[in-house]
């Protein structure tokens, strides 16, 4: 920490999406969040900073890893958390996400988290609730804390990430992860090469992010052009449960494993000192061979680290109270 | 409202002085430098560790651990008024258990702030004791803590505010005391 650099209010309320953000904001998520990571390492990991405040995680779609994250960089940072599933919730009952929201906020929380099969549901919510809500997966739309971690990784082993070649494969189309990943790599400087079957990259993707993606991204449909010289490369995962019976975009899984798999011949077209990513869970076989995940250029258990800490991150930047209490101070 | 400066407490050789008077103290306290850590409060209290721990060297020929520690996540009031976002890292290489540990700020004031960095060291083991040195001690204690070893005590008012300028910084070492002065308007 430079003695210099003067302290920055983080000028934003909710975490909706990468997209609200600019390349000062992720920043200072990355630098907190490396001045956070040690806490998760110390016998007694808990620092008091949230202590008395509630975050409600309101899981309403799968998730293990994600919602274990956020409930534990929660309770490092001594908040109080709460998990909510989709199963067994009033969700399941019939209640509308509004009346959901509005019951939540009779309690009082400080922070939403919510995950949600349907796109720009945290958006909806944030606009009727007066704490902040962190997005942690909207449908296809975004995965902010996921691209956060990602960066958080690249950045630590890489020094930057400006400038870095990142390969992101796999099925762009169902992926919340690649647009945010998209987003917040082309904003602090990477060069990005978007890669799989045609079927599974809309048309639009260079466009995500305006004139900036359009001059950053670049489609690839072959496997070995997306690798060449690539700094670091992140597969995604095949989404079965998303991708419907009847519809199918890809032949079978051993077809696409063969032209689109992450395997040894196909790693080494990427630099000697690149990175393997993928945000989980795995289909081993399918978007990766084992012996490329398990390789000792994989990061993926470090990807699943730097999450906690880049949620604790997040909740110590939104965690500050309800807005009565802001405005109270600000009085 | 603007601060004036009004005096300058300490310059260069003064705070040389007192940080070597400071060493000598820590010393003859603790019998030698064998059983004792300096950890500092970040920034300017990790600065005066740092020359402590040097001076210490010196006098007794033995260097005593150093390690830093950054208060924010244990103020008591992190989120009234702006919140501030800067976090520094805890470092503290070594084991608490067993040791005297000195903790070194450069100005000691309410006190909210070595109690804070008291829970932080607490979280990281037991240490047998902790004593506290600040460069300048400057009254108006909020909570019943006080210093064993001080540089210079200043009366001050809630109007003043005391500077630490150090090299480490930037700047050249001194000590001054300002004074909040109202506008005629105000």
């Amino acid at each position: 920490m430079s003695p210099t650099k003067a302290a920055r209010v983080f000028p934003h309320r909710h975490l909706l999406g990468i997209a609200d953000l600019d390349a000062d904001d992720i920043g200072q998520i990355l630098d907190l969040t490396d001045s956070l990571r040690e806490i998760n390492e110390r016998a007694i990991k808990k620092v008091p900073t949230l202590r008395g405040r509630t975050v409600l995680n309101l899981f309403l779609e799968n998730s293990t890893r994600t919602r274990v994250s956020f409930e534990i960089a929660g309770k490092r940072m001594s908040a109080d958390t709460i998990n909510i599933s989709g199963s067994g919730s009033s969700a399941s009952k019939g209640e509308t996400m509004l009346d959901t929201a509005r019951n939540l906020m009779a309690m009082n929380p400080d922070v939403i988290v919510i995950r949600h099969s349907a796109s720009g549901a945290p958006a909806l919510i944030a606009k009727h609730v007066d704490c902040a809500v962190i997005n942690a997966g909207d449908g296809t739309h975004e995965h902010p804390t996921q691209a956060l971690l990602d960066c958080a990784t690249i950045r630590t082993h890489k020094g930057s990430i400006a400038g870095l070649e990142v390969a992101i494969v796999g099925d762009i189309d169902h992926s919340r992860v690649a647009r945010s990943n998209i987003l917040a790599l082309a904003k602090m400087g990477a060069n990005i090469r978007v890669c799989g079957p045609a079927t599974l990259i809309p048309r639009s993707i260079t466009e995500i992010g305006g004139a900036l993606t359009r001059s950053c991204v670049r489609v690839c449909h072959k496997l070995e052009d997306a690798l060449e010289g690539a700094d670091v490369v992140m597969m995604l995962r095949i989404q079965n449960e998303r991708l419907g019976k009847n519809a199918s975009r890809f032949a079978n899984t051993r077809e696409y494993s063969r032209y689109f798999g992450l395997n040894a011949r196909t790693l080494a077209l990427a630099k000697d000192d690149a990175i393997i990513m993928h945000p989980g869970p795995i289909n081993r076989g399918v978007e990766m061979m084992p012996d490329v995940a398990d390789s000792g250029r994989s990061v993926i258990l470090e990807q699943v680290a730097n999450g906690v800490a880049v949620r604790m991150a997040v909740l110590y930047l939104l965690g500050r109270g309800n807005l009565t209490d802001l405005e109270a101070i600000h009085q | 409202m603007q601060l004036v400066d009004r005096q300058e407490v300490a310059d260069s050789a003064a705070i040389a002085r007192m940080l070597r008077r400071m060493a000598n103290e820590i010393v003859e306290r603790n019998q030698g430098a064998s059983s004792i850590a300096l950890v500092g409060i970040r920034t300017g209290g990790l600065h005066l560790a740092e020359r402590l721990v040097e001076l210490v060297h010196s006098i007794e020929n033995h260097r005593p651990p150093l390690g830093a520690v950054d208060i924010t996540l244990y103020r008591d009031d992190v989120f009234v008024g702006l919140p501030r976002p800067q976090v520094g890292t805890t470092e503290l290489p070594f084991r608490l258990a067993g040791v005297n540990i000195v903790l070194v700020d450069d100005v000691l004031f309410t006190g909210r702030t070595v109690r804070a960095a008291l829970d932080a060291l607490m979280d990281y083991g037991r240490p047998r004791q902790v004593q506290l040195a600040t460069l300048v001690d400057r009254g108006m204690r909020e909570l019943p803590i006080a210093a064993d070893y001080i540089g210079v005590t200043v009366d001050t008012t809630a109007n003043d505010s005391i500077r630490v300028f150090l090299k480490e910084q930037g700047e050249e070492d001194r000590v001054v005391l300002r004074t909040r002065r109202s506008d005629e308007s105000n």
